[in-house]
């Protein structure tokens, strides 16, 4: 580990101390560079933190399950051995109709055509989504060179795609750029599977099942699942925030200096390179590299300023897609929540409300035109079940991922928030009568909230859309898609890169790997 | 259908008026006009020959009204200004004229024009070709304003020997004192009137932008005061000949807009289209910037160059050569005219790498149709730097009072 050179400044700086801010300063700091990691808030995790919302009752902030981050990043890491610990693996999904039956997803629940026809969609989307979960953890390939190294990428995803053998890889390029609504109807029966199906290709994006590119988004998913390996749907014991603990014990363990409460002001500039950065309180900080974890607008237009980058390129940035539409509800409760229909034990699981592909696509149609869905779809989960620490005792927790939420929404968020928690809480309270009467506090964060609370432009979950156009290799921009940007020593880490959103840290560690390369 | 004079709509007129065009089409004998920038304006008065010796030899009006012209304005509008155009503009004092280009992240040309610095943060960028969104693209992060003021402002080129006569004989009293480059304001006949000393002719020549109510007045007096001294109003193709004996490049001639181009390959950097003396890299960062350093260490592949022609028939759209044979090509003519005052058949190439070296020998190959029957001339050509014709009297101040 190299020590702080004479200056005070470091060889590396990262902005952001969310989970890959902290996943890449920790693998710079295991390669042998000395790393300084500022986070703007007290409390490390950005937006995978776990917060106190009301007295005693704790949450995560923002994704409350960990479903894609790679198995292999984790024993990298060695995460385990920084006290990282899970209240619950394997987590089950069910979806909740309004008649009362909740239906599990992939038990023996399905009807018996819907049973069959799932194992074999199932098996054939893992088959699928194996081929592409390896282009994760790799920087996307860039066209317009010659570099080898750097077309690589293109030549091995051919490879994979056409090891498929014939059959799958006619079905994976025919359903790629189909709309998840389509595939769906074309499998199963039941409207309830369709729609919990569904859920998870438009869970935190702009999309509805029959946008365009939706069953991208699915694949890219099952993808993240299939790296993740055998766990499965994960809840950190103590919320997100638990893993972030154990990330930040990593990186102060790899000699990581953190400092919290820091906000970085701007990116300092010298000689068309990036030297360092200016904190908000004016103390200016120098470094070899600069390594972002903020998303691309904040990076880009915010700390660094248009100015020292080409017109053309501040455009794609300024075009880059990243308002979010996806609130996050928590609700305190002195109470378990009692859902009917539930087979015993579920409750522990993920629960879907998205008892339709109609009832999904009408929710969008609200967000299209600016308002919130009147019948909004949901992710919930009951935290403090698998993790009673969350709450005081015989308290509970609800946490509920609400869309659609459009971070502009027509009249503001200010006057409407309530009317939306309200709504959201209703719209539980459907499946789970006597809710609101076991409700001790609440809180709705909308898109600007989370903007605010976590300084994401848009206040977009993934930091941007996943779709076709901001994928894989021009995400977040064509310039900008292999971690490294048009300023030399200035590079992202963030979700706005690939592979995008979801706690998974992929791009922070694909970050550091390129900044390890091009300063080696 | 009668011919109305009456001002339709603009959407139903295909083509606007510029202030100047009751005027113009008084004295425009052989009607011949051509759109440019939406308007219509001239393109022969009475011949080209007549018009283009009053270019040299006298005084000419030419309507600039088309002109494209934005008002850049704002605190940023320095910085701004640097950040789009490759000079630097923080060089460019009060009431000076700067030649500029502007490039895409690439470093390929979108545009060329002409930055004015009315104030300290107030600019006027003159444009052939539209700009908006551009212009808006690279405000990003700027506290400036920009609007396009084509319309507002009226603008004349006066160019040739005596045009500086022509204006003090008008009023405009103290003309002869302006340098190249410089803004001076007058007022004539009551009207305000900003006059600049440049031009497109490579010649002594000015400016002059003022509001469109009072157009006919200072043509009429320029006329006036200029009849003694052969004023003509000239049209675009007598200007063409003088702009390529100047060697001013002309867009959709001699390069493509980076913004316009389809084909890989087409657009041109500042070192190709041979304005390299435009580029100031250590001015701070500005678009193009890091794609032109490496283009300059890589070094350019093709370049504008003068070519000086054997023979008299101009050497239009001619393929180069490197040998008589013809075999091997190695760049194209963009422009071509026989100068009638250098007396030398000239025009501007794009040749690769060596040949566009200066003293080296190419051969064009020009096609001449004679009474329908088309011939094809082999002809060497010389080349040479692009200002065939660079007059002392361009520059010196005063000029001499014709």
């Amino acid at each position: 580990m190299a020590a702080a050179d004479a200056g005070g400044g470091f060889d590396c700086i990262v902005i952001g101390g969310g989970h890959n801010g902290l996943v890449c300063a920790t693998l710079l700091a295991r390669g042998g560079r000395s790393v300084a990691l500022f986070e703007a808030n007290d409390l490390l995790g950005g937006a995978a933190a776990t917060r106190e919302f009301a007295a005693g009752f704790r949450v995560s902030a923002c994704a409350h399950l960990l479903h894609s981050m790679p198995a292999a990043l984790q024993r990298e890491l060695r995460l385990q051995s920084y006290g990282f610990a899970t209240a619950a693996t394997g987590m089950a999904s069910t979806a909740l109709v309004a008649d009362g039956a909740a239906l599990a997803i992939g038990a023996a629940d399905l009807a018996a055509a819907d049973a069959a026809a799932y194992a074999r969609y199932d098996a054939r989307m893992r088959r699928l989504a194996a081929a592409l979960a390896p282009m994760l953890s790799r920087a996307p390939p860039r066209l317009g060179t010659r570099r080898w190294s750097e077309l690589a990428p293109l030549l091995e995803l051919g490879w994979r795609v056409r090891r498929l053998g014939a059959r799958d890889m006619r079905e994976l390029l025919r359903i790629a750029g189909m709309n998840v609504y389509d595939l769906l109807e074309e499998n199963f029966e039941s409207a309830a599977l369709k729609g919990a199906l569904a859920l998870d290709a438009v869970l935190g994006a702009n999309l509805g099942p029959r946008s365009p590119g939706s069953v991208l988004t699915l694949l890219h998913r099952l993808a993240g699942e299939c790296a993740a390996g055998a766990a499965g749907l994960t809840q950190p014991l103590g919320g997100m925030g638990g893993l972030c603990d154990a990330l930040a014990r990593a990186a102060r363990a790899a000699g990581v200096t953190i400092r919290t409460s820091s906000p970085v002001a701007r990116i300092e500039v010298e000689a068309d390179r990036a030297s360092g950065v200016v904190l908000e309180g004016g103390e200016r900080i120098a470094a070899g590299a600069v390594i972002s974890s903020a998303d691309p607008k904040t990076t880009f237009l915010h700390l660094l300023g248009a100015r020292h980058l080409d017109a053309g390129f501040v455009r794609r940035v300024t075009h880059f897609r990243s308002r979010g539409l996806a609130a996050k509800l928590h609700l305190a409760l002195d109470r378990a929540p009692q859902f009917t229909g539930l087979i015993p034990g579920r409750e522990a699981g993920r629960l879907l409300i998205a008892p339709s592909l109609q009832y999904i696509e009408r929710a969008y149609n609200h967000a299209k035109y600016g308002e919130y869905s009147q019948a909004p779809v949901m992710e919930i989960t009951v935290p403090t079940i698998n993790d009673p620490g969350l709450a005081p005792a015989g308290g509970h927790v609800l946490s509920a991922i609400v869309q659609y939420a459009p971070y502009s929404l027509k009249g503001g968020w200010e006057l409407q928030r309530g009317g939306f928690a309200d709504l959201a809480i209703d719209t539980i309270a459907r499946y789970a009568p006597g809710l609101r009467r076991s409700i001790v506090a609440s809180e709705l964060l909308s898109p600007p909230d989370l903007e605010r609370e976590f300084r994401i432009s848009g206040g977009h979950w993934h930091h941007g859309d996943m779709a076709l156009d901001q994928f894989w290799m021009v995400r977040p921009v064509p310039g900008a898609a292999q971690y490294r940007t048009p300023l030399d020593g200035l590079f992202l880490c963030g979700a706005g890169c690939h592979p995008g959103g979801g706690v998974v840290g992929a791009a922070g560690r694909n970050a550091a790997r390129q900044v390890l390369q091009q300063a080696a | 259908m009668p011919i109305t004079e009456a001002a339709a709509p603009h959407y139903q007129q295909p083509l606007l008026r510029t202030p100047f065009h009751a005027r113009a089409r008084a004295l425009c004998e052989v009607d011949s006009y051509i759109p440019w920038a939406g308007y219509s304006t001239v393109d022969v008065f009475t011949s080209v020959e007549h018009e283009y010796f009053a270019i040299r030899n006298a005084a000419t009006l030419y309507d600039l009204t088309p002109m494209v012209k934005y008002r850049i304005a704002g605190a940023d509008a320095p910085d701004y200004l640097n950040r789009l155009v490759t000079r630097d503009i923080g060089k460019l004092g009060r009431d000076r004229v700067a030649y500029c280009v502007w490039c895409n992240d690439a470093g390929h040309i979108i545009d060329d024009g002409t930055v004015f610095r009315l104030g300290d943060t107030e600019f006027r960028l003159c444009t052939a070709m539209r700009q908006i969104d551009w212009l808006m693209a690279s405000a990003v992060g700027f506290d400036v304003t920009i609007e396009e003021v084509t319309d507002r402002i009226a603008a004349l080129a006066l160019q040739g020997p005596t045009s500086c006569a022509v204006l003090k004989a008008a009023g405009f009293e103290g003309i002869e004192r302006l340098k190249p480059f410089e803004i001076g304001r007058f007022a004539v006949g009551g009207a305000p009137i900003t006059v600049s000393r440049t031009g497109f002719t490579g010649d002594l020549g000015y400016e002059l932008w003022m509001e469109p109510a009072a157009a006919e007045t200072i043509w009429d007096a320029l006329m006036s005061s200029g009849r003694s001294r052969g004023i003509r109003a000239i049209g675009s193709q007598a200007l063409n000949v003088a702009r390529i004996e100047a060697g001013f490049i002309s867009p959709n001639v001699d390069f493509v807009s980076a913004e316009h181009s389809l084909r890989v390959g087409r657009d041109r950097s500042p070192f190709e289209l041979g304005l390299a003396w435009l580029l100031d890299f250590d001015k701070g960062h500005f678009t193009g910037r890091r794609a032109l350093l490496a283009e300059r260490r890589r070094g350019h592949r093709r370049r504008l160059v003068g070519l000086d022609v054997a023979g008299s028939k101009a050497a239009h759209n001619a393929l180069v050569y490197c040998t008589r044979s013809g075999k091997r090509e190695i760049g194209s003519v963009s422009s071509a005219v026989w100068s009638p005052t250098c007396k030398r058949n000239i025009a501007l190439a794009m040749v690769d790498a060596p040949y566009f070296a200066m003293g080296s020998t190419v051969w064009v190959e020009i096609y001449l149709n004679r009474e329908l029957v088309w011939e094809r001339r082999m002809m060497q050509a010389r080349v040479v730097e692009r200002a065939f014709f660079a007059p002392v009297r361009r520059r010196s101040t005063p000029p001499a009072d014709y």
